[in-house]
């Protein structure tokens, strides 16, 4: 068996008394699909958020590709390719898409990270082909995030993950509130990351969907992982079961 | 197509058309008003008020807010004073009142940020704190101002105009660059549009926020030194209500109270109509006691200008993205 992508051993995650994860072992292997289950409150989005670099673990250690990994910062996480989507804390409405795609990471003409003159037409550029390339289209990458639908964000959102070569896409909820049609184009999108190698970890209380796109199911319950299951082994009852 | 585009991109563009509206009508009204003497009057206390509006816009744009501005405005020319009265030379007086302004701007950003105290209501009790302070320090009785300094470099007369013009359009155009060009200035408008996705891209919001409290304070500081140098006076009860005059000009040139939309060049217009209207007041003896009124009314109005000229050219734009 080859070395998992990413793997946690004993993570623990306190909110104040809040124990939202209790000792979570798990292995993330290289290039599935994994479905991230479980009822509300069961610790699916702390884990994402440790992942991603928005909260520290409490105890217990993050091992990608076999190194162990010390992520404190949102930075850390991107440094190491791991990209998360947001649902709506992507984007900022505002700005404009090409923007949105490079914040945090502008192409600079010159200058340092901090105090480097912007380069506009090289940033639109990029970010329309990076749009293309996910197979979304775009009149203008100047329009403002706001002006686009909830799924159009979600393929901006995707297409700055692919420009920036990251290696592990993680999605939480990336199709609430859409409609039928966009839902469709995400869970496409989650195909396309998938045929190019790439480990996305999906989470959604829809367990259609969850189990459609999914190579591999991983329930949590209160804070602790209660079953990792291929795909094929399980069903949607099935799923339902574990998770409630 | 363009003219919409520009209304919506450009959230200063409904001010300046009140500006150029208001400017033909004032002309009509007096015929003193578009004299170059006028405008000279006018100016003249433009640099320092466009100064803190400036500041303050920016840190609206990272989506913080600051009522402590009048106070620094006091504050700092009066340690830079005191400084002088004590035997210091003239600039090091000057980075002595500055520091303090600094510190006035970190002790916001320490009390918004990590003490998780609304800046609203943390830069109020600034407001105070550092309005007392002037006057404890001062002892009461504020220092002579000294007469024998130069100061031609900063307040000098140019023709018409006072040095400080120069000074403002230098601050202005450089922090314009700043924001509109630079990363840092991006990362300004991401916090205050949504400070959790800026977060969750990696930016240092807290960063972010630091540095346009302590601006902003440092431009309130430096507005007051100037208004110290063109008056040749200083009281402890300077810039008392300039916190609301800047928080006016701001919104009036397109800032969103909630962050992430604002510009430099629409804090100066905003401070111009202000100026503009206190002054038509003015020539055209109307009662004094009816700025307050014109200012309140202006405020709403540039708003829902604003407010309307965005949606519309919204609901222009949405069709217009798609391709397929
Ligand atoms: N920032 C926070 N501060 C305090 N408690 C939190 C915080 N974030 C989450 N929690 C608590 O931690 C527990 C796990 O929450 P988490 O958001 O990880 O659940 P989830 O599985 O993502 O749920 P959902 O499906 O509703 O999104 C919950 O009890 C929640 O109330
Ligand atoms: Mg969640």
């Amino acid at each position: 068996m080859t070395k998992p992508h990413l793997s946690v051993r004993g993570l623990h995650k306190w909110y104040g008394s809040v124990h939202a994860l209790r000792g979570l072992d798990l292995d993330i292997p290289q290039g599935q699909v994994i479905g991230l289950i479980g009822d509300n409150g069961a610790g699916k989005s702390t884990f994402i958020k440790i992942l991603s670099g928005v909260h520290k673990q409490t105890e217990g250690q993050i091992f990608f590709e076999g190194k162990e990994a010390h992520i404190a910062r949102p930075r850390d996480a991107m440094n190491l390719g791991i990209e998360t989507i947001y649902q709506y804390t992507a984007m900022v409405p505002e700005m404009s898409i090409a923007r949105n795609v490079f914040i945090g990471r502008e192409k600079r003409k010159w200058g340092v990270r901090g105090f480097g003159m912007l380069d506009h037409a090289a940033m639109a550029e990029e970010a329309m082909a990076a749009i293309a390339d996910v197979g979304l289209h775009l009149r203008s990458a100047d329009a403002p995030v706001k002006d686009l639908s909830g799924g159009q964000r979600q393929g901006v959102a995707i297409a700055r993950a692919m420009h920036f070569r990251s290696r592990m896409l993680i999605l939480d909820e990336p199709t609430n509130h859409l409609s039928v049609k966009e839902t469709n184009k995400v869970l496409e999108y989650v195909r396309q990351m998938r045929e190019q190698g790439i480990t996305v970890i999906f989470i959604s209380h829809n367990l259609h969907h969850v189990h459609e796109v999914s190579d591999r199911i991983v329930a949590f319950s209160r804070g602790n992982k209660v079953a990792d299951l291929l795909s094929e082994e399980t069903t949607v009852p099935h799923m339902i079961d574990l998770i409630t | 197509m363009h003219f919409k585009k520009m209304l919506q991109t450009k959230p200063e563009a409904s001010a300046f058309l009140m500006l150029m509206a208001m400017t033909f009508v004032f002309s009509l009204l007096s015929p003193t008003f578009l004299t170059l003497g006028n405008f000279q009057i006018v100016l003249q206390p433009i640099p320092e008020i466009a100064l803190v509006a400036i500041g303050v816009t920016i840190l609206m744009i990272s989506g913080e807010f600051d009522l402590s501005v009048g106070s620094v405005f006091a504050l700092s020319p009066m340690v830079m004073v005191l400084l002088m009265a004590a035997g210091f030379p003239l600039p090091v007086s000057m980075i002595g009142g500055l520091v303090v302004a600094a510190l006035v701007g970190l002790a916001n950003a320490f009390i918004t940020i990590r003490l998780g105290i609304p800046s609203f209501i943390a830069t109020l009790g600034m407001l105070f704190m550092a309005r007392s302070m002037t006057v404890v320090i001062s002892d009461g009785f504020p220092p002579p101002f000294p007469r024998d300094l130069d100061l031609w470099w900063i307040v000098g007369k140019v023709d018409l105009l006072r040095v400080s013009v120069f000074w403002l359009l230098g601050i202005g155009i450089l922090l314009g660059i700043w924001l509109r060009k630079f990363d840092f200035g991006s990362w300004i408008f991401a916090t205050g549009g949504s400070q959790e996705s800026a977060r969750n891209m990696g930016i240092n919001v807290n960063l972010v926020k630091t540095t346009t409290f302590m601006l902003c304070s440092m431009l309130a500081g430096f507005a007051g030194m100037i208004q110290v140098f063109r008056i040749k006076a200083i009281v402890p009860s300077m810039g008392t209500g300039y916190e609301l005059t800047a928080i006016a000009a701001t919104v009036i040139g397109g800032a969103a109270l909630a962050g992430g939309v604002g510009s430099v060049i629409g804090a100066v217009i905003g401070a111009l109509l202000l100026a503009f209207i206190e002054n038509i007041i003015i020539l055209t003896r109307v009662d004094a006691n009816w700025f307050r009124f014109a200012v309140g009314a202006i405020i709403v109005i540039a708003v829902t200008i604003n407010k309307m000229t965005r949606d519309v050219a919204a609901r222009a734009k949405y069709k217009e993205v798609e391709d397929d």
